[in-house]
């Protein structure tokens, strides 16, 4: 897997044919839910757009009214920023400030997204989960969805061990 | 984080009627545990969005993992909606109330 450098001003990464298959897959099922598919009760949207106010249902309604428009445009930049910034196949991406901020939000909506679809729990072991499910079955999807959450933590995490540096 | 660009968020339309005094406190932004979002994450988050210290920020953090959540922010209702906003805009789950 490969790993966010800083160089200069710049966060770089060689991606494989493969990362960016998968980045740009991720990237346009974010694009996908903040579209066509938005529906407020999809618990992936729940969780990408929090109720302010959970006991408050007028407040809720109100806080939704005067920010969602902005967060699901800022959301749907961020992914676009991804696609944005992906080679065709495979090789380098370098970020600017700007971009690597837009990715490592961009990254996270993805993990929240998967990490609802994947019913990811405080303690749940991804190694742990990964084992189990390729004991089931190795071809399945979980695996791949598990594999690529996997993914996403450890490129998330070193773009912003990049940024911090 | 010399060098970040702003978020980009618009800030919470703000009624010019129903100024709370500076003083006066009563509401709270929450940030709550999730299973997703990484630790270095959400410190970062707080260290930029509030221009709390590294250590602050990290105690924040260790607060919400360890007790399932943690005041981040206290002010006028709408400067907490404010604050929820942008942290709903870098995916933390937060909420506002009363404190």
């Amino acid at each position: 897997m490969s790993e966010f450098r800083r160089r200069g001003d710049r966060y770089v990464v060689a991606l494989a044919p493969d990362e960016v298959r998968v980045l740009r897959k991720v990237a346009s099922e974010v694009v996908g839910l903040l579209t066509d598919g938005f529906d407020h009760s999809d618990p992936v949207v729940g969780r990408l757009f929090p109720e302010a106010y959970p006991d408050d249902a007028p407040g809720a309604a109100e806080f939704r009214r005067y920010t969602e428009g902005d967060l699901k445009t800022g959301k749907i930049d961020q992914a676009g920023a991804v696609l944005a910034a992906l080679p065709e196949a495979s090789g380098e991406v370098a970020l600017d400030a700007e971009a690597a901020e837009a990715w490592l939000r961009a990254l996270n909506d993805a993990r929240l997204a998967m990490g609802v679809r994947l019913e990811i729990k405080d303690g749940t072991d991804l190694g742990a989960e990964l084992d189990v499910a390729v004991a089931a079955d190795p071809s399945s999807s979980r695996v791949f969805q598990l594999s690529v959450y996997a993914y996403l933590g450890y490129l998330q995490e070193s773009l912003l061990n990049a940024m911090i540096d | 984080m010399g060098g970040m660009a702003a978020p980009q968020v618009a800030p919470v339309e703000t009624p010019d009627t129903e100024e709370v005094p500076a003083f006066d406190r009563p509401w709270v932004t929450i940030v709550w545990d999730d299973p997703v979002n990484l630790m270095s994450y959400v410190t970062w988050v707080f260290q930029k969005l509030f221009g709390y210290s590294r250590e602050k920020a990290e105690k924040l953090m260790l607060d919400v993992h360890h007790k399932g959540r943690a005041v981040v922010s206290s002010g006028a209702r709408e400067r907490m909606e404010h604050d929820a906003a942008q942290l709903h805009a870098y995916g933390l789950w937060a909420t506002v109330e009363r404190s």
